[in-house]
């Protein structure tokens, strides 16, 4: 038998009949093994996997055909390319909101209660979760991406840039996994979380630049529209795959919005990625 | 030996709630020990202290031997915990859900897959280890539940009100389960709010209200603590219970009471087994026919009532 206080050589395989190894699970393994679990509950349950691009193509299809006929872009790019960039960005906050809804289930449910009785670091449970969420989106972003070329939609720019657009959404993407997260955690169950994500989430899709152009808006209206970070990512995407920022009908230049974007997510991380570790962590 | 579970002037507050008011317990190894209380008295609270999921306000808590409050890692190398509700995942099947937790102690992949099957052998569930976990019935995912606790080798497993919600059957298999366990040297501490279960599988009871102990022992003990031995006499013949009734009421140290449909009459008794003696031979002499005559103790639910002044099944409002 292993004595408790010695420290043994983790990458000793120890016999199933003897305790396991002192020093509990590591970073690595307790995030691969959560975010797998995760990952599985999404791809066996397959509303999960189907649902948001499914919900998001419905979206896509109805701005496309028809609200964008009656939609001036006001510039040189068709409604389309005007569209579809803006669209894809905004996708991480249509397929994120179903994350609380499931955070707020594993803590109910007392798998949380469970994992935090392991010997494991906790916080790499929770990045655990923002890997599989994060997978889940990409995924939703993939599908719905490819239905945006299919109706039209050309990017206008060099490869390189298309792909910093697409590389710069996985940020995106990965930062507002968190927010999520944390807002899971925070809700007492599946239903409030669920609420308060689509309060969340409506305000910044919609009150934003993704779907119409901001001036078109109320003067009061325009100023949170232009200024909350939704639509500071989509001008970033928008200039990123349409060739700059003349092109995307905005002010400013291209990296101007790529390192807005990029200070956002980086805030949004560094905000509600401390307080889910801070609450995950938390011994009451 | 040192005790598995010592705990010293817990206490804990919720806001308002005060949930422990300076609990002392201690859990010998070797032994169920059963917490047993009402709704509200302070029993899951308890267990999440133990479980190192929460902090208790002041207090000692040493599980093992290893301060709960200063070293929580090392004391969670060292416990299993099954929580009231099944927290299995639904999506994945009984092995994954097993290795996932044997990763999750610290097992490395293979040493998982064996431990997975090592308590899927011992709980069962072989036959039904490569389905879904959602397939399977309450009965089935609340022992599986149990087979997570168990696959890190806890020395001390932590149940949560088992076989709450669970049909007879279930309970019996579950019970059967947990017996095999301590059978194996596992040691547990359990809270129920069944007397029977504690009853059934303890060794130790502790019986727990408004978040401090009130009573603790073997069941035989507390029964004992309750009071008197009850002397219980049925009559073969209905026309006989006046004459039982008053045998009784000349040996036993109170009024009988007598139970017309059973034909019973029962009268608690200070020196049971001679004032049984006695009764016999009263009836023999004035030859009474019997069905059934004894002397039995009194039964948990009696226990309770002498001690926390109400039955074991009302709600606590808190």
């Amino acid at each position: 038998m292993t004595t408790l206080t010695s420290t043994t050589n983790r990458s000793t395989p120890a016999p199933a009949s003897s305790s396991p190894s002192d020093a509990g699970a590591g970073y690595l393994v307790t995030t691969t093994q959560t975010a797998r679990r995760t990952l599985l509950q999404f791809v066996r349950t397959p509303q999960l996997l189907v649902m948001p691009p499914v919900m998001a193509g419905l979206f896509l299809l109805i701005f496309r055909y028809i609200f964008g006929g009656a939609i001036d872009t006001g510039g040189s790019v068709s409604y389309v390319d005007f569209l579809v960039p803006g669209f894809l960005a905004q996708t991480a906050l249509w397929n994120g909101m179903n994350i609380p809804a499931g955070v707020a289930e594993d803590a109910t449910s007392g798998v949380y209660d469970r994992l935090r009785s392991l010997p494991l670091p906790r916080s790499a449970v929770m990045a655990g979760r923002a890997f599989a969420d994060t997978a889940l989106n990409v995924w939703g972003l993939a599908v719905t991406a490819l239905l945006g070329f299919a109706v039209g939609f050309r990017t206008h720019a060099d490869i390189a840039a298309v792909v910093a657009g697409f590389a710069l959404m996985l940020a995106i993407i990965y930062a507002f996994s968190w927010l999520f997260i944390s807002l899971g955690l925070s809700s007492g169950n599946a239903q409030a979380a669920q609420a308060l994500s689509t309060l969340i989430v409506v305000p910044l899709a919609f009150v934003s630049g993704a779907f119409v152009p901001i001036e078109s808006m109320p003067g009061w209206m325009q100023a949170f529209a232009a200024n909350q970070p939704m639509t500071v990512m989509i001008n970033a995407v928008r200039s990123l795959t349409l060739g700059g920022t003349d092109a995307a009908g905005i002010g400013h230049t291209t990296s101007y919005w790529v390192l807005l974007t990029l200070a956002w997510c980086a805030g949004i991380l560094a905000v509600f990625g401390t307080i889910t570790v801070a609450r995950f962590s938390r011994t009451q | 030996m040192t005790p598995v579970v010592e705990a010293r002037g817990l206490t804990k507050r919720f806001g308002d709630v005060e949930a422990l008011t300076g609990l002392d317990l201690v859990a010998e190894p070797g032994q169920v020990t059963a917490l047993l209380g009402p709704n509200g008295a302070g029993k899951t609270t308890f267990i999440s202290a133990v479980a190192t999921l929460l902090r208790p306000d002041s207090g000692d808590l040493r599980v093992a031997g290893v301060d709960a409050l200063a070293e929580p890692r090392r004391v969670r190398r060292l416990i299993g915990l099954a929580g009231q509700s099944a927290s299995v995942e639904p999506a994945m099947t009984a092995r994954e859900n097993l290795e996932f937790v044997g990763r999750l102690f610290g097992l490395d992949r293979r040493s998982a897959k064996a431990a997975a099957g090592a308590v899927l052998e011992t709980l069962d569930l072989t036959d039904a280890a490569d389905r879904l976990v959602r397939t399977y019935s309450g009965g089935m995912r609340r022992r599986l539940d149990l087979g997570a606790s168990l696959v890190g080798r806890p020395k001390l497993l932590l149940l949560d009100e088992p076989t709450t919600g669970l049909d007879p059957r279930s309970r019996m298999e579950l019970w059967g389960s947990i017996r095999d366990l301590v059978a194996d040297g596992t040691d547990v501490l359990l809270t129920t709010q069944y007397l029977e279960e504690a009853d059934q599988l303890a060794r130790h009871i502790v019986i727990v209200d408004h978040g401090h102990v009130i009573a603790a022992g073997t069941p035989d003990q507390l029964k004992t603590m309750a009071g008197r031995d009850v002397l219980a006499v049925r009559a073969r013949a209905a026309g006989d219970l006046p004459a039982v009734e008053e045998i009784l009421r000349s040996v036993a140290a109170e009024a009988p009471t007598v139970d017309l449909d059973t034909s019973t009459a029962t009268a608690g008794a200070d020196s049971g087994a001679d004032q049984l003696a006695t009764v016999v031979r009263l009836l023999a002499e004035r030859q009474i026919a019997v069905e059934d005559i004894g002397l039995r103790r009194p039964s948990l639910d009696e226990v309770f009532l002498t001690l926390t002044g109400r039955p074991s099944d009302s709600v606590d409002a808190v």
